[in-house]
């Protein structure tokens, strides 16, 4: 059965992919250095501390999260997974999203032809109800269907 | 947002379409985060986090590029954070060879780039750029355009002056149109404490253990610490900001602080005092236990936990003058006692070039290097973030540095005793 949250939509877009969870925050650099540096087409999570990633391909993926944590050169690490169109299908917060990665998707949409629809404040109920490998759609207003 | 006439005409393509992304990218972060309005950066020099020339970031690099053909340069000189490779860095040749031909492929372009865009000089890659000697020290009150965790909790906390904890390549656009969106920590709410802090320890607490409690529970909100006074005074002498130097840094890697207030001590605590604090905030309290418990949770993610270390790094966030100096006086006097001459394992001492060149005019400069210490000032963040790097056994006195890479953490005694021949 399908269920439906509304978030905020930080950049706006529409996408349907597969979930991907990380329940704890996820940290930008640590997730995303390995798979870039050494060119890996899934883009691997690379970050040890992150059970729930660790190991599991990101790109094109619905990436549900808390917030991001971690360097400040969070920003510039996910600018460039989308400039080398490495980036998940979107990126979805349960929480209100933090200025690096907010950072990092504005410059991602000015800047690069790459689409991630990005979506926030889509509450804890969100992050506890979705599971890896449910579909999940996103609606440019920022309403979020999983099934 | 509201925007001014020229911060309207900017967005609308005045000055190109170059400078119009620029104040298209600071409007849309502004408008994410609630701000009212756009304001000026009043600091004389800004900071950027990005110092390194990493291959695989090639797209941050052709986006500099643009930056400068259209002639949207920094508004205001700027320092950048350490540089990546330093060869008086112990390293392997296949080290060498990955620093060099892979991982900092795009570093000359890149320094290059920074000349263009308008770095203060080549002495001015520290992630401590607001140390009297390096220069970039902003005032009370100054509106900032920073990024560089550590450095933006400081002058936050320490200096009082205002800035967000913004990502790399943004803070450096805001010091391209001059302007900032206003919202956070640039704001007199925003600066307001959302937790109290009570330091109930039996002796000064670690710097960097303290700190990271601190990070890790308040993450990216806003603490007012009580009783760190008892341990550090209620003056902001060099040995006292060095001490929130690290404490700050540890605050804002293990969590995500970009203002801290400390009872009695920094700027906004002493002007308002508990005014600061919000209604109801939730209290932590912080004993000799407790930061205990938060040391014995650290993950070890080294293969061999009983591996002899083959590295220390000291100085993540960069070391200042007086913290050199005392760390020459108690190196010495721990060889001393254990009958040694050279430090056991091979540790690197970081620092900013401005600091590194006055500790060379100092007799401690001289016994550091007899003792085998090496003095560089790289980033060791920089130098650890690799495969090759992240499989040896480093040992360090910096939380920032063990939340980032594989380096273990231990309290500066302790490091000491491993580095001198003391440790059992």
């Amino acid at each position: 059965m399908a269920k439906v949250f509304k978030g905020r939509a930080v950049v706006a877009g529409s996408c349907t992919a597969p979930a991907l969870v990380s329940h704890g925050g996820f940290n930008t650099l640590a997730s995303f250095q390995m798979a870039m540096m050494f060119g890996d087409k899934k883009v691997k999570c690379g970050d040890q501390n992150n059970a729930d990633l660790y190991k599991k391909p990101m790109k094109g993926t619905a990436l549900c999260l808390p917030q991001t944590i971690g360097s400040t050169t969070g920003g510039m690490v996910l600018y460039t997974a989308c400039a080398t169109d490495n980036q998940p299908a979107c990126m979805l917060f349960s929480k209100t999203i933090d200025s690096l990665a907010a950072s990092g998707a504005i410059l991602a949409e000015v800047w690069t032809d790459a689409s991630m629809p990005v979506v926030d404040e889509l509450g804890d109920e969100f992050l506890d109800y979705v599971k890896d490998g449910m579909s999940v759609t996103v609606s440019p207003d920022g309403t979020v269907t999983v099934e | 947002m509201e925007l001014t006439r020229e911060q309207q005409d900017i967005l609308n393509g005045s000055k190109g379409e170059v400078m119009a992304k620029v104040m298209k990218s600071l409007v849309m972060y502004g408008e994410t985060f609630g701000a009212d309005k756009m304001v000026p950066v009043t600091s004389e020099y800004g900071h950027t986090v990005i110092s390194f020339g990493i291959g695989v970031m090639k797209p941050v690099y052709d986006l500099y590029d643009q930056l400068i053909k259209a002639g949207a340069l920094s508004g205001q000189k700027f320092s950048a954070d350490p540089l990546p490779m330093d060869k008086h860095v112990p390293s392997s040749l296949l080290q060498d060879l990955v620093f060099k031909k892979f991982m900092y492929s795009q570093q000359s372009r890149y320094e290059k780039q920074l000349e263009k865009l308008g770095i203060i000089s080549p002495d001015a890659y520290t992630c401590a750029c607001y140390l009297d000697e390096v220069g970039n020290k902003p005032r009370k009150g100054e509106v900032l355009s920073w990024a560089e965790s550590s450095a933006v909790v400081y002058a936050n906390s320490v200096l009082g002056a205002r800035c967000n904890r913004n990502s790399g390549m943004l803070e450096l656009m805001g010091s391209i149109v001059g302007c900032v969106p206003h919202f956070g920590l640039l704001t007199d709410d925003g600066r307001r404490a959302d937790w109290i802090i009570e330091v109930k320890t039996t002796k000064k607490p670690e710097a960097q253990l303290l700190g990271s409690a601190v990070g890790m529970k308040v993450m990216e909100q806003v603490p007012y610490i009580k009783g760190l006074d008892k341990w550090l005074g209620t003056e902001l002498t060099d040995e006292v900001c060095a001490y929130l130097k690290d404490f700050g840094a540890a605050t804002a890697s293990n969590g995500a602080v970009g203002l801290y207030h400390i009872e009695n001590l920094t700027p906004e605590a002493v002007e308002s005092g508990e005014g600061l604090i919000r209604e109801n905030a939730p209290v932590y309290v912080i004993d000799d236990a407790e930061l205990e418990r938060v040391k014995a949770n650290y993950p070890v993610v080294w293969k061999d936990l009983d591996a002899q270390p083959k590295l220390c790094f000291i100085g993540c966030p960069h070391l200042t003058l007086s913290q050199l100096k005392s760390w020459t006086g108690r190196i010495c006097a721990a060889l001393d006692a254990n009958g040694a001459k050279k430090v056991t394992v091979p540790t690197v001492m970081t620092c900013a070039p401005a600091t590194l060149k006055k500790f060379r005019e100092t007799p401690e400069c001289a016994l550091l290097e007899k003792a085998g210490v090496v003095l560089s000032y790289i980033c060791p963040l920089m130098y650890m973030n690799n495969p090759l790097s992240g499989k040896m056994p480093v040992i360090t006195c910096s939380n920032k540095l063990r939340t980032y890479t594989t380096a273990r953490y231990y309290t500066e005694d302790e490091l000491l005793a491993k580095i001198t021949g003391g440790a059992k």
